[in-house]
């Protein structure tokens, strides 16, 4: 398997001091290569599940399995590093740093890994037909190229998961199933599981295996 | 991509408010250097003139008005003593060079002070290693004069020229004799500079200048506590010439008066640069004899250029100095606070791309480093900049500083003090960073994506 969720609940703490619950699931998984649609209503929880599988949150309660290694068993530092190692994201508001170019936004989530190549983040980005605008600061780019960038980064560590969260939600619908295919594909080529979370139905529909949070999330989110 | 380069994007990206920073921790390092070289040129100055010699011998009284009456002179001379009490040193078996110095007179253009003396004054070193370079003559005839550098820069004046003083501190008082500029001395960084030598023949020639004979007497009795009789029979030659001089002048008034070498008992020299025979060790020991000898003594005193200096500057300049680089350091430190001000605002602004670089992967550890290194940046290149800001200002201050006191500052003059500028910097920048440091340590990921 690639991604294993066991007996997962997170709750967040409401300013009168309740619990609010936002994750209650029992059970998910992902093989190794699978892509799979996550379909949920914002505030649904989709966020916060994201942020519970990379490791930036962790649950209050079971196991976050990736890749074999039980996420919440690491301490801080080696979840981080297993990220960075392992784990790709694409977010929906892209989140390039508006200080580095292209190249170097590709560039920046190797070096965390302790693996900067450039010569594989120039092919990269070639691969996202950026060849010719490596140099170019988010800034200087159109959203759609953005979203390209940000595509290239989170494959740019060979990562074994991919987590894109609304990929597709803040590009136009030329871009949507150019930024689509091209994660799909990055995926596929490199035998990454992907596991991506929309409100879309347009996006669902491109994958196979869809599943609505709703359906498995007993805590029913809050956002 | 290392965690350097990664710093030095984000500072390139607030390139406005970090320049600015920058500029402060330059200008406040820049401020520190002129102050530090400076200084250590004030100090050599005070440290070196005069160091070519073992001992400055004057009336008793203070050594230090005696030293900066005689070296610097920058104060009023204290008393004088006999001749015959600078021939006495002159003939001690340890002294090599006795040369007498007079002073108190000024020239009476520019109000240059006027020190009467004898050719060997420039036979001495003014500063260990360091002898006078004079273009033209030295002291030769009894009304030659050799001037320092900014005497002749300032006044004009080339070999050649002639020029009357001052009687000591009595403006109306100009002496009708000439002296004419044999040699002007290349520039020493010394009061030598801003000083007209005249002949001591010449020096005691001028019209009150040879204590009256009787005056003379009582002055020499009491210096060597000898009875006035036992002083007139030291002097029984000189005496009896000038009763020949005076008895002549009174049957020849006709003739116009002639010129006759002063006698002995009429001189007096203000003080006496004392060199002493042999090196190190044996000077040094022939040094403290005389200094011991005199104090027993109860008229004149021998001052230790150098000490007296070392004490003035360790009391009194040393104080300045230090509150000059202390209130530069302050200026750094609150430089270091406008660091710190830049880059705590700006957390907040970037918290986002902590929180990026963290969900790439960044340790806590990582993005903590990523805002010193910031910081160490902006005061190391900060300080660099202020190093090379610093020697430019000296190196083109140094000649208007020149022009217009004579301290001689050598342009790329370097200060050991000024290696504890880029670590004390970078340990600045250490504390400075610590705090926004530890903001975006503690930056919570998933709220601020």
């Amino acid at each position: 398997m690639s991604l294993e969720l066991k007996q997962i609940r997170k709750s967040y703490r409401e300013p009168g001091g309740g619990l609010l619950p936002i994750l209650d699931i029992a059970e998910f998984a992902i093989s190794q290569g699978e892509q799979a649609v996550l379909l949920g209503q914002s505030g649904g929880g989709k966020t916060t599940l994201l942020n519970v599988i990379a490791g930036i949150t962790a649950p209050d309660e079971g196991h976050v399995i990736v890749d074999g290694i039980n996420l919440t068993r690491l301490i801080e530092p080696a979840r981080d590093r297993f990220r960075a190692e392992r784990i790709g994201i694409v977010f929906q508001t892209f989140h390039l740093l508006p200080a580095f170019t292209a190249l170097e936004n590709v560039l920046l989530g190797m070096s965390f890994s302790g693996r900067p190549d450039r010569v594989f983040a120039r092919q990269l980005l070639e691969r996202v037909g950026l060849g010719k605008r490596l140099q170019h600061r988010p800034n200087q780019l159109s959203v759609g190229e953005q979203q390209r960038v940000s595509v290239a980064r989170a494959l740019a560590n060979r990562p074994r998961l991919m987590l894109a969260d609304e990929p597709t939600a803040s590009v136009d619908l030329a871009n949507q199933s150019n930024i689509l295919s091209l994660l799909r594909e990055g995926c596929r080529e490199h035998n990454i599981s992907l596991l991506l979370v929309t409100h879309s139905p347009e996006v669902s529909a491109q994958f196979e295996r869809v599943e609505n949070l709703q359906d498995f999330n007993r805590a029913g989110g809050a956002r | 991509m290392n965690l350097l380069t990664i710093a030095f994007k984000s500072i390139q990206q607030r390139w406005l408010p970090s320049f600015l920073t920058g500029l402060s921790v330059a200008l406040g390092i820049a401020l520190m250097i002129a102050v530090i070289i400076l200084n250590g040129v004030v100090t050599n100055i005070f440290k070196q003139s005069g160091s070519g010699y073992d001992l400055v011998v004057g009336a008793k009284g203070s050594d230090l008005q005696l030293v900066l009456s005689t070296i610097y002179h920058i104060d009023n001379p204290i008393e004088n003593l006999p001749w015959r009490f600078y021939k006495e040193l002159s003939e001690l078996p340890y002294v090599e060079r006795a040369i007498p110095v007079n002073i108190g007179d000024t020239t009476e253009v520019g109000n240059f002070p006027i020190v009467g003396t004898t050719p060997q004054y420039f036979l001495v070193d003014y500063v260990p290693d360091k002898s006078f370079l004079i273009q033209g003559d030295g002291l030769r005839g009894t009304w030659d004069a050799v001037i320092g550098s900014q005497v002749a820069r300032k006044n004009g004046w080339k070999v050649g020229s002639q020029f009357k003083m001052v009687h000591a501190g009595q403006a109306d008082h100009v002496h009708d004799e000439l002296f004419t500029v044999r040699g002007v001395i290349a520039p020493t960084g010394t009061p030598n500079d801003r000083t007209a030598f005249v002949h001591i023949d010449g020096f005691f020639a001028l019209a009150g200048h040879d204590k009256p004979v009787d005056e003379a007497i009582t002055r020499e009795a009491k210096f060597y506590g000898e009875t006035e009789a036992e002083v007139r029979e030291f002097y029984k030659k000189d005496l009896e010439e000038i009763a020949r001089h005076q008895h002549e002048e009174a049957g020849d008034h006709a003739h116009h008066h002639h010129h006759h070498d002063t006698p002995d008992i009429q001189k007096e020299v203000t003080s006496v640069l004392i060199v002493m025979k042999g090196e190190g060790y044996q000077a040094a020991n022939a040094t403290n004899l005389l200094q011991n000898k005199l104090k027993d003594g109860f008229q004149a005193q021998g001052a230790n250029t150098v000490q007296v200096m070392d004490r003035l500057l360790t009391n009194l300049v040393g104080n300045v100095r230090y509150a000059f680089l202390y209130l530069t350091a302050l200026i750094i430190a609150v430089s270091g606070i406008g660091i710190f001000v830049s880059i705590y605002n700006s957390m907040s602004d970037r918290k986002k791309e902590i929180a990026i670089m963290r969900a790439l992967g960044a340790r806590r550890q990582t993005v903590l480093s990523i805002i010193m290194l910031e910081s160490v940046l902006l005061c190391v290149l900060g300080g660099l900049g202020g190093i090379l800001l610093g020697h430019g200002l000296v190196y083109f201050a140094s000649p208007i500083i020149e022009a217009r006191s004579g301290l001689l500052i050598d342009p790329i003059a370097f200060d050991p003090l000024e290696l504890a500028v880029i670590p004390g910097l970078i340990l600045m920048a250490i504390l400075v960073g610590l705090i926004p440091g530890l903001t975006a340590y503690r930056t919570d990921v998933a709220e601020s994506l």
